[in-house]
């Protein structure tokens, strides 16, 4: 299985990206913004953390209109998997891979934690791993993750099991206690906390690795 | 041709940043301010002559980039 880790400029999280899927079993390879494909046979993009162009004009939306963009619309478009962490996640709301949008934490803070979540649903390849409802720790760390979306788009993710992560006690003010939402394929994931940074021992904390171990098992049974 | 946009987050979606604003002007003595609204205002210099083309490719630059419109609005102006 292959994964492929976009690198923005202002990206800070893309090698701990890459790492959590090396530690996975992937064969990854690291792309550029402005590099214009994906390598050939790639299953997943990753999309890291970090500021990407400074988080200039809105978080997110500079990078989701750099050249990479067209690949990762084209790779979803096809029923690839996409998984955005933290500024990723803005990024593929800025791209309208999945909806809504983040802002401003409700306590205008920057916030960098370690989160206990709640597995809202087990039925995708990110999240099969896991027990229904199980509570897992991973750290957040972010000034813009408070989820906002219309009371029809809530209406809609939640009918349609697009949860896939709540807050046990929400940080930031998101809707819902949102802290990660799929696509309606159920193969993008956008999360806020941080899968990456919990996947080995010395983090503090293995919660994280599911994550990683479901895509691998998933995509390998696909 | 300079242009003006001014992007705002739409009616309904809190603004805490101006709700911030709004607590620290009250510090300030400022009793009378019920509500802030926080937005942006992006000027630009246009090579378009025409108005109605500089006004069509506002509204484009503002649908692709420089508003989120699942959360803000714009208003554009020729100057």
């Amino acid at each position: 299985m292959k994964a492929a880790v976009v690198t923005f400029p202002g990206s800070n999280c893309d090698r701990d990206l890459a790492e959590a899927f090396t530690l996975a079993g992937f064969a990854v390879s690291r792309v550029w913004h402005k590099d214009t494909s994906l390598p050939e046979g790639t299953d997943v993009v990753g999309i890291p953390g970090g500021f990407s162009f400074g988080d200039y004009l809105r978080c997110g939306a500079i990078a989701a209109r750099s050249p990479i963009a067209a690949a990762v619309q084209a790779h979803a478009a096809r029923g690839g998997y996409v998984l955005g962490v933290c500024n990723g996640f803005q990024v593929l709301t800025e791209m309208r891979l999945l909806p809504g949008a983040l802002m401003r934490n409700a306590g205008l803070k920057f916030i960098c934690n370690r989160q206990t979540l709640r597995v809202a649903t087990t039925a995708s390849a990110f999240t099969n791993g896991y027990k229904p409802a199980q509570d897992i720790v991973l750290p957040i760390a972010h000034h813009d993750g408070n989820f906002t979306i219309d009371d029809d788009g809530l209406t809609r993710l939640s009918g349609e099991d697009r949860i896939a992560f709540t807050y046990r006690d929400n940080p930031n003010g998101s809707a819902a206690d949102i802290a990660g939402v799929l696509s309606q394929n159920r193969r993008v994931l956008g999360m806020m906390p941080h899968p990456e940074r919990a996947v080995a021992p010395l983090h503090g904390g293995t919660d994280g690795a599911g994550l990683f171990h479901s895509l691998m098992g998933g995509m390998a049974l696909a | 041709m300079k242009a003006r946009v001014t992007v705002m987050l739409k009616s309904g979606v809190l603004d805490v940043q101006g709700e911030a604003v709004r607590h620290a002007l009250g510090t300030l003595g400022f009793s009378g301010v019920s509500g802030v609204r926080q937005g942006k205002v992006i000027e630009l210099e246009l090579a378009e002559t025409d108005k109605a083309a500089a006004e069509a490719s506002l509204r484009s630059m503002c649908e692709k980039l420089l508003a989120n419109t699942v959360i803000e609005s714009y208003r554009t102006e020729i100057l």
